[in-house]
């Protein structure tokens, strides 16, 4: 069990490449970021208060609770971000970027 | 005369329909929306690439569906679309919006807030496990992306989106552990007078608790959540509710659905500064408009569920309404006998809408039954302890100035998520009616912004 969405239709459509967290997986092409690492693992970030692991909750870009970073510290909105061949995606924030929380 | 500058926000059903009636009068308004695609949340496009036809993505639906998308794709050289683009701020007669991180601010004669709606929550205890979604949520899972948010789904709260998305899961395949719906039974007969307004859609209704029932998913009505169990780690792992004869029953489960109907996104009306009244039947505040839609301040109009939740069919309307009130303010034309037409539809619709809340009400007792370590907040973690602690400890009873002593309201969702049912423990904590601790109050940037965000050079 190491995803937490499943698919129900539209499976046909052409494979992308990302990383998440160091390991390469396989999404569809027209997924979101959110659906491309939900079909490969169960959470998209750690909460910054210490009660545990997050995997977003509104889907339509009012709650945030699915920001992931890039490697190089960008801050994504994954539920309405489209995914793309090659993205590198770390669940855990970089220290980096702080002034990102605005 | 220049032509008058109209903005709309919103190209879901009451957008499209507000911008189709404003064309065909001659003017050519500015269409802005966040998402990718024209729609809005019900008739939301898939992909491109996807290719489920409109019966199976819509349902009974469909035409309605296919016909405002293509009113819309036809009015594609008539308006100025812009997608992908938010309005983060009203100030100065001018609305600020962020398109590919650029701000820029657009001076409008007239704007017409056509915002929707989004999920309205009441917290329960382990809402904040990995697997917890918003009923919408799981919704738009499955309508945009063709997936299940999990495995084995309980689907929790009220309203008839609870039904709708429960059928429309089991109708793609999806395994549904159960329907749980905080409203008693008995409510909804009380309510048929009221609901035999739209009869066809009490229809529709009836007929899908009943194909849920036959596919076998227990329905329950009544019911009090207790707690969704689960683990930081790993997530969501049951539900355990209180039955209507005070039984707890677990229901296991990796993924919950939850919602108690919508509420409207009013922050940019706010911003606005339209003036907003509290409405007992739902126990929450709505903008003041007028019967077409026109708000408190001139050249402000309000349409479909980001004014008040009436549905799809009646942001149709609104969005013409709306219009049409423009239109008469600007001293153009526009037919008295349609107008009538509309706004005696639209009394029908509100008489539906009263009906539903009496059938499906927001279960506010839930929120002084909510235990001390219950998180309110799901941002910043906050419990209804510390929010009750501000309250009782430190006097602050108003939304506001709890709001700055707890942060509840103050996190990433600024309050959409936790304000009406923190508005609730407040209430309770202070024994003051809810209206008295009054409402969050809308702030700049309506959401958080990217640093990255750069003014447009003149
Ligand atoms: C997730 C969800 C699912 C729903 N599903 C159903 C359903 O299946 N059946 C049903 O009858 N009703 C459903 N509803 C209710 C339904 O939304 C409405 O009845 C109908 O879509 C309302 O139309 P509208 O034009 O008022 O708003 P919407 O269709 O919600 O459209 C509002 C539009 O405004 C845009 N917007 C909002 N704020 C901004 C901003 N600041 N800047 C830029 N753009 C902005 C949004 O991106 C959106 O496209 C659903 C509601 C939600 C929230
Ligand atoms: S899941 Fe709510 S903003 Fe992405």
């Amino acid at each position: 069990m190491n995803h937490r969405f499943t698919r129900l239709a539209e499976t046909s459509r052409i494979p992308v490449r990302l990383v998440i967290d160091g390991h390469t997986v396989e999404a569809l092409v027209g997924d979101t970021l959110m659906v491309a690492l939900l079909n490969n693992v169960r959470h998209l970030r750690e909460s910054e208060f210490d009660d545990g692991k997050r995997a977003g909750f509104c889907l339509m870009g009012a709650c945030q609770d699915c920001w992931v970073w890039t490697a190089d510290g960008e801050r994504l909105r994954a539920c309405t971000t489209v995914v793309g061949e090659g993205m590198h995606i770390v669940t855990r924030q970089p220290e980096a970027t702080w002034p990102n929380l605005a | 005369m220049a032509q008058p500058r109209v903005i709309i926000v919103g190209a879901g059903p009451s957008g499209v329909r507000c911008a189709e009636t404003l064309v065909a009068a001659g003017l050519r308004p500015t269409v802005i929306d966040e998402n990718r695609r024209d729609g809005g949340q019900i008739y939301r496009r898939q992909p491109d690439n996807f290719t489920r036809p409109y019966a199976k993505l819509y349902g009974t639906e469909a035409g309605r569906a296919q016909s405002l998308h293509e009113s819309f794709d036809a009015l594609r050289d008539k308006v100025d679309y812009l997608p992908e683009t938010l309005a983060w701020n009203i100030f100065d007669n001018k609305l600020h919006v962020v398109r590919n991180e650029v701000s820029s601010a657009m001076p409008y004669d007239a704007l017409i807030i056509c915002s929707g709606a989004t999920d309205r929550l009441m917290p329960v205890k382990g809402w904040h496990y990995a697997g917890t979604y918003s009923l919408g949520a799981s919704q738009i899972a499955l309508k945009a992306q063709a997936c299940a948010i999990g495995r084995q789904i309980v689907f929790l709260g009220t309203g008839p989106l609870l039904y709708l998305v429960a059928s429309q899961y089991i109708k793609a395949g999806a395994n549904v552990a159960a329907v749980l719906d905080t409203s008693p039974l008995m409510r909804r007969v009380m309510a048929l007078p009221k609901l035999l307004a739209r009869p066809s859609v009490l229809l529709n209704g009836l007929g899908l608790v009943a194909g849920i029932k036959r596919a076998g998913v227990p329905v329950l009505t009544g019911i009090t959540p207790v707690e969704i169990k689960g683990e930081s780690e790993s997530g969501v792992q049951s539900v355990l509710i209180r039955d209507s004869r005070g039984n707890e029953r677990s229901f296991q489960c990796d993924a919950v659905a939850m919602g108690y109907h919508l509420r409207p996104e009013t922050q940019l009306a706010d911003l606005a500064r339209c003036a907003f009244r509290f409405e007992q039947e739902t126990r929450q505040w709505l903008p003041e408009v007028d019967e077409d839609g026109r708000s408190s301040v001139p050249g402000v109009y309000l349409a479909g569920d980001g004014m008040r939740v009436l549905g799809a069919d009646a942001a149709e309307i609104g969005g013409r309404l709306a219009a049409m009130a423009v239109l008469t303010d600007l001293r153009l034309k526009v037919s008295d006998e349609e107008l009538q037409g509309l706004r005696a539809e639209q009394a029908s619709m509100e008489r539906f809408r009263q009906g539903l809340a009496q059938a499906f009400p927001w279960p506010a007792e839930q929120a002084a039954q909510l235990p001390d370590e219950a998180i309110v907040c799901r941002c910043e973690a906050i419990t209804a302890g510390e929010l009750r602690h501000v309250v009782c400890g430190m006097g602050a009873q108003e939304a506001n100035r709890a709001k700055a002593f707890s942060r509840v309201g103050m996190g990433r969702c600024q309050g959409r998520y936790c304000g009406h049912a923190g508005a609730e423990v407040i209430a309770h904590a202070a024994g003051v009616p809810v209206e008295q601790v009054g409402r969050l109050r809308g702030q700049a940037p309506v959401k958080p912004l990217s640093i990255a965000v750069r003014e447009e050079q003149e």
